[in-house]
């Protein structure tokens, strides 16, 4: 079985953006950036598949500019077996990203797709729903647990108040959610195999893809600030505090 | 202009943050309809009918249409969406497993999470966990959005009469079924519509700790949730987790304790109106937006502020 796991550069998650001042985007110059954390589960959750024996190949794609390579290094050095990037300058949403998938996977024919469940810039959460959509497939968001056996899978999803499992028809899109598993450490011997590893380029056109935005940002601006309150010394001072001047209990 | 509101629901009654997204519906303009698609849904139909302003309730019943699977669900949307301007549903879990599979269907974009509604087709929503706040415009005939609970008031659940309209029940789309839920049972409130919440961090040291905050919730009648840190260790449930990638609260009032207050956490709380924090770390970043902060030992302080409490 054929796995195709989309992956995003983003910034990494440990850096906390800043707002330009002209409004027009965050500022990502000389900024540290990494694959989306729910990707890096996705393609974890792949290459554990493969090692059980239910996958047999693992592809990584990406969308969006030539550093995405990097990205795609990564991948397969946690385990990813070749690579594809859709090469593009045009800024790249949701709907665009999964019609360049879609053909991805009219080409390809994968038995599953792997993908996380938002991206940590966007905040989006759209790209697996809407390829499922595109690609007339099933799909299981958000999950914490996959398994797969006779041509189908059945995925533990985090919903609201708990847990709930759908069984879905593969080929199937599947979104990650972070109790998934936890992803490997990168190896420099996996890393230097990376490097050798397949990488093919497409161009958005090749795939037959308009990736043109829909949505115009027309500004970015910084959230209203919250300042810093008071300490108090003790319990007795919070309590004091909680009821005669903020009057909340 | 007409607005579409997926509603979200058990059957047999509304879930809070329909109510919120009904708000945000009519701030688009136009009348607004709520779609209920389930099974055995007429108590939650009847319950959409009534809330203020809502001019229109379509009903799909069919058992294919009961657990809210989201091929089926996307599919009837898509079935009754001629017409409609705007389609909304919440930004929850449901919500956001069908609402881009109604965009995509559709062939428009879908705007996630908005705070507000700046014009007919203009948005806010936050990005980068919630550090920044984009403006967007679509041009899309058709905007789909998920509507963020928190940032909208919830509508009056009553003193609507809207007609309440059958329509057919798309059929099933055979690709996907509902195996089980497991729905932890609380008498607590929902997390994301409490009046106060008291959270738990890494800092509680385990799972038993965790029963520490139970009479602190009991007594202020809280929703209890948790950091991601705390979640990921297994000192709490998936569900109770408030943040960027978990759940967005605003409530009365916010208590966090054992907390450092990581950007991904502050992204699902900072916009509570009254913020509490205890912690042993007088530098953990969550002073930075507490309004109350106390540094002391969580496993002295919570006793003690639960019977000064009375």
């Amino acid at each position: 079985m054929k796995i195709l796991v989309p992956v995003k550069r983003v910034v990494d998650y440990n850096v906390k953006v800043r707002v330009k001042s002209d409004q027009t985007g965050v500022d990502i110059a000389n900024v540290k950036m990494s694959m989306n954390p729910f990707d890096e589960i996705a393609v974890e959750e792949a290459v554990r598949l493969r090692e059980k024996g239910v996958a047999t190949e693992i592809i990584a794609v990406s969308c969006g500019t030539v550093a995405c390579q990097e990205t795609l290094r990564t991948a397969m050095a946690i385990g990813a077996d070749r690579a594809i990037l859709v090469e593009t300058g045009v800024e790249l949403q949701p709907l665009a990203v999964a019609k360049l998938l879609k053909a991805l996977i009219d080409k390809e024919q994968p038995q599953m797709v792997i993908l996380g469940k938002q991206a940590i810039d966007d905040d989006a959460n759209q790209t697996g729903q809407m390829l499922a959509a595109l690609a007339g497939l099933p799909q299981a968001t958000f999950a914490s647990k996959i398994e797969v056996a006779d041509g189908k899978a059945a995925v533990t999803r985090e919903v609201d108040g708990g847990l709930e499992t759908v069984s879905v028809t593969l080929p199937a899109v599947v979104t990650t959610d972070l109790r998934l598993n936890e992803p490997r450490y990168v190896t420099l011997p996996n890393i230097m195999k990376a490097k050798k590893k397949q990488l093919d380029n497409y161009k958005p056109a090749d795939l037959g893809v308009d990736p043109a935005p829909r949505l115009k940002t027309l500004k970015v601006t910084e959230p209203a600030g919250r300042k810093a309150g008071v300490k108090v010394a003790d319990v007795a001072a919070l309590v004091d505090k909680l009821k005669n001047e903020a009057k909340v209990i | 202009m007409a607005a579409l509101v997926i509603a979200e629901h058990d059957n047999a009654s509304l879930k809070p943050s329909t109510l919120n997204t009904i708000t945000a519906a009519a701030q688009c303009g136009g009348d607004v309809t709520v779609l209920v698609a389930g099974s055995n849904c007429d108590a939650a139909a009847r319950a959409a009918a009534q809330v203020a302003g809502v001019a229109k309730v379509l009903v799909a019943d069919a058992a294919q249409l009961a657990d809210q699977l989201a091929e089926n669900v996307a599919a009837q949307v898509v079935a009754v969406a001629a017409g409609y301007s705007h389609i909304l549903a919440p930004a929850t879990a449901s919500g956001k497993n069908i609402a881009p599979r109604v965009a995509a269907l559709l062939d428009v974009a879908q705007i996630s999470e908005i705070t507000s509604v700046e014009s007919p087709d203009t948005f806010t929503r936050p990005i980068y966990a919630g550090n920044a706040i984009a403006t967007v415009q679509s041009a899309d005939p058709v905007k789909v959005i998920t509507v963020r609970g928190t940032a909208f008031d919830a509508a009056a659940a009553s003193g609507g009469s809207a007609s309440v309209e059958k329509i057919d029940a798309v059929a099933d789309s055979g690709m996907s079924t509902f195996v089980g839920r497991e729905i932890a049972k609380s008498d607590r409130p929902e997390l994301t519509a409490a009046k106060v919440v008291v959270s738990g961090g890494r800092g509680m040291g385990s799972a038993e700790n965790f029963h520490l905050l139970e009479p602190l919730a009991d007594r202020l009648g809280a929703a209890m949730g948790a950091s991601r840190a705390a979640v990921d260790a297994g000192y709490a449930p998936n569900d109770w987790q408030v943040g960027q990638t978990g759940k967005i609260v605003a409530p009365q009032l916010y208590v966090a304790i054992g907390i450092s207050g990581a950007i991904q956490h502050l992204a699902g709380m900072k916009d509570s109106k009254v913020i509490v924090a205890i912690n042993k770390d007088e530098e953990a970043p969550i002073f930075g937006v507490a309004d109350y902060g106390l540094v002391a030992d969580l496993f002295q302080a919570v006793p003690e502020l639960v019977e000064k409490l009375g």
